[in-house]
């Protein structure tokens, strides 16, 4: 069952697959954010719906666009023998 | 209430000497009761004081046990069993001493009521943990080891020298919480605290040495350093403003670095820092909200990322590699260990129903509640890059993306077990709660589970996940290694060497140059004239005054003929002249 579920997920057969069953979850958890009571918002984005699903993907790009920028830009990236 | 308490660390720590004299089954089944025991003495302890000595003076105090002591004990003894049985296959007993001191004295500072018992059961907890490191005899972690423990020796000096100031000003060695007057006890205990913490940027220790570690031994450092820090943090400094925004940079800071790194566990390793962040933060808010937020936020770090150190050592272990350049397609032979990492991946990463999710939003909510709204959006952002790693990049370089070759078979079934009791404690957490906070120091009044928490938290990691598979090609990982601050004693070191050899070995060689060619001829010189003036004018000075005195008292002698008559002469003459001075005078 486990190693099933695996298999299917790793094998590049089923990419097309993987991706539509992830696109679906996206759908469904953007469009959850609409139907839930909002009674516990502290600020103003907590009451906007779909403000997680923005937030976390703009914070995504944002992480690996300002590391990778700190890492080759910054030189904080070194060669593996740098402190040999 | 029972009056006895048999502390925990005794166990451990005496325990420890038996180990080597123990073999096979008897030794394995040895290694997991104490855990055990230990365990249920905490389970049944009792608040209070025990252990109470007079130590010149004063009160030593082993065992302070409050509600805040007693959820860390459960936690590090629970750890201590999973460590164990992870770690049961190996043959060194070394290892498995180091372990038991490294716990014993963990829960020895869990347990000090006192700055003096807490500070030795921190200095043994250092050493302990570096020999986890040294086992793994490699040059590379040799020298990592010996960085760890002088970087530890460093961070104990400090704590020691805020020790002794606090008592100079206080009178007092009481382990409790520390007066905000911003003095040098202050800031030197918690430069001490924060630096066994990982908080940047003393933190670069932990990411150096850890993935250094042997595959068992990373599995309990990242358990019990920077979580005892947690614990000391929480008891003496809450509400310390600095340490909020301390924590929110630690939680971004190991993010950014793990998007650069390369070998697994320093991943995982950068994680850590990026994790405790959260709890440092929780401690420096200091609401009863926050606080428990940083506590359950341990309680379930702990198992979840002794679980991902887990998942890695498994693959190092069979594959005996770490690079994640030189990893990838495991998924077809390692199913298993894929799975229980993904468990852990998913709590780290706070999905609802994982552990992470019931502790972390603790702080991220008590953040808002505490009118921060800045603090708490970053900390949702940091929490967005967990994800992105340990979630998604780690295992999607390790199991699945380019096929490496390499069909390494599961791990042994002592440490699929392992990985499986702190799996189900993952989930176990995330789906009842309750029971964690209801061990937690301070009053619970947070509901994890409200619709809207739900579905934003799922919208921020889902939507990362979209992230992750658009940019995938952006972050395939490169065969470099990442400069922290450890750059600076590294290369600092060298920096201070050629100091050394050259301007200064330079300047030396001047100075002796100079010395060789002006200084010492003048000084022979002047040895030369003293020399003359010794021989010849002192000698010849001393030499003629003994030459008067021996002729004079050649002189004198004559004078003495010891024949009466002649003596009597002289009186004789001596009264007449006496008697002519006198009758001329008047």
């Amino acid at each position: 069952m486990l190693e099933k579920i695996v298999n299917f997920i790793g094998d590049e057969k089923n990419a097309k697959t993987n991706k539509i069953i992830l696109y679906v979850i996206l759908v469904v958890v953007f469009a959850a954010d609409f139907f839930v009571p909002r009674e516990h918002a502290h600020y103003i984005w907590d009451k906007i719906p779909g403000w997680g699903a923005v937030y976390g993907f703009v914070s995504c790009v944002l992480i690996i666009v300002v590391s990778k920028f700190f890492g080759h830009q910054g030189k904080l990236m070194k060669k593996e023998d740098y402190y040999d | 209430m029972t009056d006895a308490f048999f502390h925990p660390s005794i166990l451990f720590i005496a325990g420890a000497f038996l180990i080597p004299l123990l073999w096979g089954k008897v030794q394995k089944a040895y290694l997991l009761i104490i855990p055990a025991i230990a365990f249920l003495i905490c389970i049944g302890a009792s608040q209070g004081t025990y252990g109470v000595y007079n130590f010149l003076g004063h009160e030593i105090i082993f065992a302070k046990i409050d509600k805040l002591s007693l959820v860390f004990s459960y936690v590090f003894t629970i750890m201590a069993f999973i460590g164990m049985m992870y770690g049961l296959h190996v043959k060194d007993a070394g290892q498995h001493m180091a372990a038991y001191f490294y716990i014993g004295s963990a829960l020895g500072v869990t347990f000090a009521g006192d700055y003096f018992t807490l500070f030795v059961f921190w200095e043994i907890m250092a050493f302990a943990s570096a020999y986890l490191v040294f086992a793994q005899r490699d040059d590379a972690a040799v020298k990592a080891g010996f960085r760890y423990i002088l970087v530890h020796i460093a961070g104990g000096v400090f704590l020691l020298g805020g020790i002794i100031l606090h008592y100079a000003e206080t009178g007092s060695i009481i382990f409790g919480p520390i007066e905000q007057n911003g003095s040098a006890a202050f800031y030197l205990i918690m430069i001490g605290f924060i630096m066994n913490a990982a908080v940047p940027p003393l933190h670069a220790w932990l990411a150096d040495a850890y993935p250094e570690a042997t595959v068992t031994g990373a599995v309990f450092m990242a358990a019990f350093t920077t979580k005892t820090a947690v614990y000391v943090l929480v008891r003496a400094f809450p509400g310390t403003e600095i340490l909020v925004w301390l924590g929110v940079i630690m939680a971004l800071y190991g993010v950014v670095y793990a998007v650069l790194e390369n070998d697994c566990r320093r991943l995982l390793a950068y994680h850590i820092v990026s994790q405790v962040g959260y709890m440092v933060a929780g401690v420096g808010m200091g609401t009863y909200m926050t606080l428990n937020g940083s506590v359950s936020h341990a309680f379930a770090h702990i198992l979840y990322k002794a679980l991902l150190f887990m998942g890695a050592g498994a693959v190092i272990y069979m594959t005996g590699r770490r690079k994640l350049t030189e990893l990838g397609g495991l998924y077809r032979t390692m199913p298993v260990t894929l799975t229980l990492y993904m468990i852990g991946g998913f709590a780290i990463s706070a999905f609802p129903l994982f552990s992470g999710f019931v502790s972390k939003s603790m702080v991220v909510a008590g953040a808002a509640a505490d009118h921060r709204p800045v603090v708490a959006l970053l900390l949702t952002m940091a929490s967005a890059g967990t994800f992105l790693h340990t979630g998604l990049k780690l295992p999607y370089y390790m199991f699945f993306g380019k096929d490496s070759g390499l069909r390494p078979k599961e791990p042994p079934m002592n440490m699929l077990i392992a990985m499986g009791i702190a799996a189900f404690l993952c989930i176990a957490i995330g789906v009842v709660p309750g029971q964690l906070y209801n061990i937690l120091p301070y009053p619970v009044h947070f509901e994890p589970y409200t619709g809207d928490h739900v579905t934003s938290a799922l919208g921020i990691l889902m939507f990362t996940a979209l992230g992750f598979f658009l940019l995938l090609k952006k972050l395939d990982p490169e065969p470099t290694i990442s400069a922290d601050t450890d750059w600076f004693y590294r290369k600092g070191s060298l920096i201070f060497m050629w100091f050394a050899r050259k301007p200064v070995g330079a300047w030396e060689g001047f100075i002796t140059e100079i010395a060789n060619t002006a200084v010492m001829p003048f000084i022979y010189a002047v040895a030369r004239l003293g020399f003359w003036i010794d021989r010849n004018i002192v000698d010849k000075a001393v030499n003629g005054v003994a030459g008067i005195i021996m002729s004079l008292s050649a002189g004198v002698r004559r004078v003495q003929t010891g024949l009466l008559q002649h003596y009597a002469i002289g009186m004789v003459l001596g009264i007449m002249v006496i008697i002519f001075i006198f009758s001329v005078i008047k």
